[in-house]
């Protein structure tokens, strides 16, 4: 019986790399070439064409699609990490058991299961209600990346700051230290790796969101030219191009989706290695 | 303190309790567990008030003043407080947590606190021991030697009274002759009140003894008399372990 049990979980493990590891295959078989191709990270995208036509194709590059991802989950990071960490701070720090930090932490559960493309669709309505001119713009793109931020930074960021003994608050209170001092500089700073990482899934996450930039940030061939004009973003560009008949154009989204995968692998491995050394110091040694 | 009662919610732990704690020295409060001894002492530097639904009646007086209408913070500078398992601030290193009452509530300069480091380790007796890796991660220490770094953090804040709560019952009987004997050098310069369930290290360490029982004040006396020569029936069978 141990056999068998041992048998089916080492089958399990197989079954669940497969999915990975098929999307890792395809991603680099198809994409591999475009992302090693010179340009790939400096130029525009080279014109539509198709192998059909006989012309060269010029593949050219994805920057103003790298560009303008980047831009917009710094940006969308900017308005949630102090958001979700502040919310988190309040729940556990001074809100602890009381209604209205229990009514903040179910808030931040409902909207984590908010739809993505609602999210943008609830940004591009606010925007066309009250500044229509920059409802497709940098700025409405981020914002409805930052929605979908802040229920994760301030759900790992809530945990994180529960993981902190209360011994250490205790210490903090004895010595006559001021709370918001004791709050900022001695337990967020323990809680720290937990909320990076909160923070590193939140990006990775909107890094690979196409649907609220639909209605939101737009596209743009030239990329990112400023906070109130529609800007290009990675998983748009795949959307458009992969749905498109041209051959350097499919060639270019498989290039930007295997750029995806790594980023967000990059990202949970990152985590993870902080998590460990820092939480290494935590327990001694 | 005078009539002091203390609740969780409407639960009195510490019943109309009075007492007039000696200067300098050590003065130890005894009593089986549930006596309501730590919720005492932590009204003495008004931590107990951070438990939820808790409530203190009755006043509790540092030289004359009512610490209970001062500033919570202010009254915490005043009276330290060491805890029964160690807490060190686990991100911080032993300097910074010894000097850590001096950098967040003043705007001491590094001479000053390089000082202020020096005397409170040796005064825990521990600067031997780190003297030349102060740098080190404070978690690295021995579970004694952490409790000996906290009681340096709690004096390097130039306290008036250093509250200590069963401050060896976590430690190995190395550990906890070491730092009896460090109270025993304490209480030259500070007022030291300790709570402890061990009768013998009562004893051994304070000049004078209160005992507790079911939340309120049996008998305050020095420590010699109580031991000896106890007027309380209920004090004699706890001394003499009849029960406890």
């Amino acid at each position: 019986m141990n056999y068998l049990m041992s048998a089916f979980t080492g089958l399990t493990i197989v079954v669940i790399l497969i999915p990975l590891g098929s999307i890792l295959y395809t991603a680099i078989v198809n994409g591999g070439a475009a992302v090693i191709s010179p340009g790939f990270f400096t130029e525009s995208p080279g014109l539509p064409c198709s192998s059909s036509s006989g012309q060269t194709c010029h593949l050219g590059g994805v920057a103003p699609a790298i560009s303008g991802t980047l831009v917009l989950i710094s940006l969308a990071a900017l308005i949630a990490v102090p958001i979700g960490v502040s919310a988190a701070i309040y729940v556990v720090e001074f809100g602890r058991n009381r209604p209205l930090g229990r009514f903040i932490s179910s808030v931040a559960d409902v909207l984590s299961g908010v739809p993505s493309i609602v999210a943008g669709a609830f940004v591009y309505a606010l925007f066309y209600a009250y500044a229509p001119a920059i409802a497709f713009s940098a700025l409405s793109g981020a914002l409805a990346l930052s929605v979908l931020m802040i229920p994760v930074v301030a759900r790992t960021s809530e945990e994180a700051l529960r993981t902190v003994p209360n011994a250490m608050r205790e210490a903090a209170v004895a010595l006559g230290i001021a709370k918001w001092k004791s709050t900022l500089r001695i337990v967020l700073v323990t809680a720290l790796p937990g909320v990076v990482t909160g923070v590193l899934l939140s990006v990775a996450r909107a890094a690979g969101e196409a649907a609220p930039l639909l209605l939101t940030a737009f596209g743009n061939p030239h990329g990112f030219q400023g906070l109130n004009l529609p800007v290009e973003a990675m998983p748009l560009q795949i959307f458009v191009f992969a749905t498109s008949p041209f051959a350097n154009w499919k060639e270019l989204a498989w290039g930007m989706a295997l750029v995806l995968i790594l980023l967000v692998l990059g990202m949970s491995v990152v985590s993870r290695l902080v998590i460990q050394r820092l939480a290494a110091r935590l327990q001694g040694g | 303190m005078d009539h002091l009662s203390a609740f969780y919610g409407t639960k009195r732990a510490v019943e109309d309790l009075s007492l007039r704690i000696p200067n300098a020295g050590v003065t130890a409060i005894i009593g089986p567990s549930g006596c309501g001894k730590s919720t005492f002492i932590r009204c003495l530097n008004r931590m107990h008030e951070t438990a939820p639904k808790a409530r203190v009646e009755g006043s509790v007086r540092l030289d004359g003043e009512d610490i209970y209408a001062l500033e919570p913070t202010m009254v915490r500078r005043r009276i330290g407080m060491v805890f029964q398992r160690p807490n060190p601030f686990a991100t911080m290193s032993i300097y910074d947590n010894v000097s850590a009452a001096l950098r967040f509530n003043s705007r001491a300069r590094r001479a000053e606190l390089d000082a202020a480091v020096l005397r409170s380790l040796q005064q825990a007796a521990l600067w031997d021991e780190v003297k030349d890796t102060l740098d080190a991660a404070a978690t690295s220490l021995s579970g004694g030697q952490q409790q000996r770094l906290c009681i340096a953090r709690a004096i390097a804040a130039n306290p008036e009274v250093i509250l200590m709560d069963e401050p060896c019952s976590a430690l190995d009987p190395i550990s906890t002759a070491k730092i009896e004997d460090l109270i025993f050098a304490l209480k030259k310069e500070y007022t030291v009140v300790i709570v402890t369930h061990n009768m013998q290290q009562a004893a051994r360490v304070s000049d004078f003894t209160a005992f507790m029982y079911l939340g309120k004040l049996v008998e305050f006396g020095p420590t010699q008399s109580i031991f000896e020569q106890p007027k309380e029936k209920l004090t004699e069978s706890y001394i003499t372990g009849r029960f406890g």
